[in-house]
């Protein structure tokens, strides 16, 4: 499932990971440290919804 | 300033603000900067944004030169950051428009600056379209460029784009369109308005300069919200903006140092002179002179940041500290870099800034260089040396 931020409309997609942040690919949403942020505008992980 | 008319019914309508310096606290503007709004006389009557709250009663005496306040049907928010939506409580009381448009995002901004959930808002989103009468406007949001509820709005009869913050340069001045000032000066001061406000969004910029290629928009004027209107380089500023969201660095390199009893600053000027002997250009800034802002546009064009401090407390000076963080929040990509800085006992802040430009994901490509107390020759040859190392560096990495 992928993830839309709700601030700035960056897609989180488990497929890809977010690597610059630590982040490998294949990692699910739910999986992502509670600290990480949008790589985008830095929003926390709550401020982001399921896609679609 | 009186009413410009931009185009037939168009009028900029906004105010030149000569004496400000500061801008929004973390950027000089050092030639000031205008806040501009735009008036569509139609069927409907629109106004484009705002002026801040301070500049109310001239953003006002200007209308009156073209129009009765009164008159205007509706108010667009492209933007909510308080340059441009301060004015509107008073706008607001006076005007009494029928609609207030502005993006989703925008909305909830809109209510937690000014806390008047009663206002008619009226939300919009990309592709939705209004009528003005003869007229049509088009919006497209354009979130993060640069905050979260930012929106241009195209008015496709007319070929004009109202682009918000994107576009813009801060000068203060009594011209209104690009071709009448001089063009090396407003490109640098578009350069230095993308450095220190577009740049951690390039990766937007490039989406949204492939999105206005998609709609296919006719555009033959931009029109943002700050600096002069575009008119004739329009096809330049989209190059522009196209280089410098790509981050495609340059043979060039910043050196930037502090100092306390000038051997970081003999360091940074041998330092240099290696860099130079490469065939690479080199900025040298004393951070004592030179404010973070004039720093981050030579950045942004660089291949290489080199940072230095002497220790002081166990640390770096402030003044490092500052360029540092500044420069990590605007994210700049690609950079390799390296630190340096004369100590007197524990010597850690070379070390220390090494780490920080790490941590921004500048590529270290030498090991800290440290001197203890008082450069020698010996010492001088061996900064050179380090420049030279960074020079041959930049010059692999950048193809002529």
């Amino acid at each position: 499932m992928r993830y839309v931020c709700s601030i700035c409309g960056y897609v989180y997609d488990p497929a890809d990971g977010d690597p610059d942040s630590g982040v490998a690919a294949g990692t699910s949403f739910d999986d992502i440290p509670a600290d990480w942020a949008c790589p985008v505008c830095g929003a926390s992980k709550d401020n982001f919804e399921p896609e679609g | 300033m009186l009413p410009v008319e931009i185009k037939k019914d168009i009028f900029w309508v906004g105010s030149v603000d000569w004496n400000l310096r500061d801008f929004h606290g973390y950027s000089l503007a050092r030639r000031g900067t205008t806040y501009n709004a735009y008036l569509v006389k139609d069927e409907k009557i629109a106004l484009f944004d705002l002026v801040p709250a301070n500049h109310v009663d001239e953003l006002l005496r200007c209308l009156k030169a073209t129009i009765d306040p009164e008159q205007i049907d509706y108010l667009i928010v492209n933007h909510v950051e308080p340059d441009h939506s301060g004015a509107l409580p008073k706008i607001m009381d006076i005007v009494k428009p029928e609609k207030v448009f502005c993006s989703p995002i925008a909305k909830q901004a809109l209510i937690s600056h000014y806390h008047r959930e009663d206002w008619p808002y009226e939300v919009v989103a990309t592709g939705d379209n209004i009528s003005l009468g003869k007229r049509t406007v088009t919006f497209l949001e354009t979130k993060m460029l640069h905050w979260p509820d930012s929106m241009f709005s195209f008015l496709p009869e007319d070929k004009l784009l109202i682009s918000s913050d994107a576009f813009g340069q801060n000068l203060a001045s009594s011209e209104r369109f690009d071709d009448q000032v001089d063009q090396s000066l407003l490109f640098d001061l578009a350069a230095s308005y993308y450095a220190n406000i577009i740049l951690p969004f390039s990766p937007l910029v490039q989406k949204l300069l492939a999105k206005v290629g998609e709609v296919g928009w006719d555009i033959d004027m931009i029109a943002p919200d700050h600096g002069l209107i575009w008119r004739t380089h329009i096809p330049e500023i989209l190059a522009k903006y196209g280089e410098w969201s790509t981050q495609k660095p340059q043979r060039k390199a910043v050196v930037f140092y502090d100092t306390m009893w000038k051997s970081t600053e003999r360091m940074a000027r041998a330092i240099a002179d290696g860099i130079i002997a490469e065939g690479v250009s080199v900025q040298l800034f004393s951070l004592k002179t030179a404010h973070h802002s004039d720093v981050m546009p030579f950045i942004m064009e660089a291949q290489a940041v080199v940072a230095g401090s002497p220790t002081h407390n166990n640390g770096m000076l402030p003044l490092l500290a500052d360029m540092l963080t500044y420069m990590k929040g605007l994210k700049p990509q690609g950079k390799i870099g390296a630190a340096f800085g004369s100590y007197g006992w524990s010597g850690e802040a070379a070390k220390q800034i090494s780490e920080f430009l790490q941590s921004a994901k500048v590529e270290i490509v030498a090991e800290p260089l440290r001197v203890k107390n008082v450069p020698t020759d010996q010492d001088l040859a061996a900064c050179q040396e380090f420049g030279s190392k960074i020079g041959r560096e930049v010059i692999a990495r950048v193809p002529e």
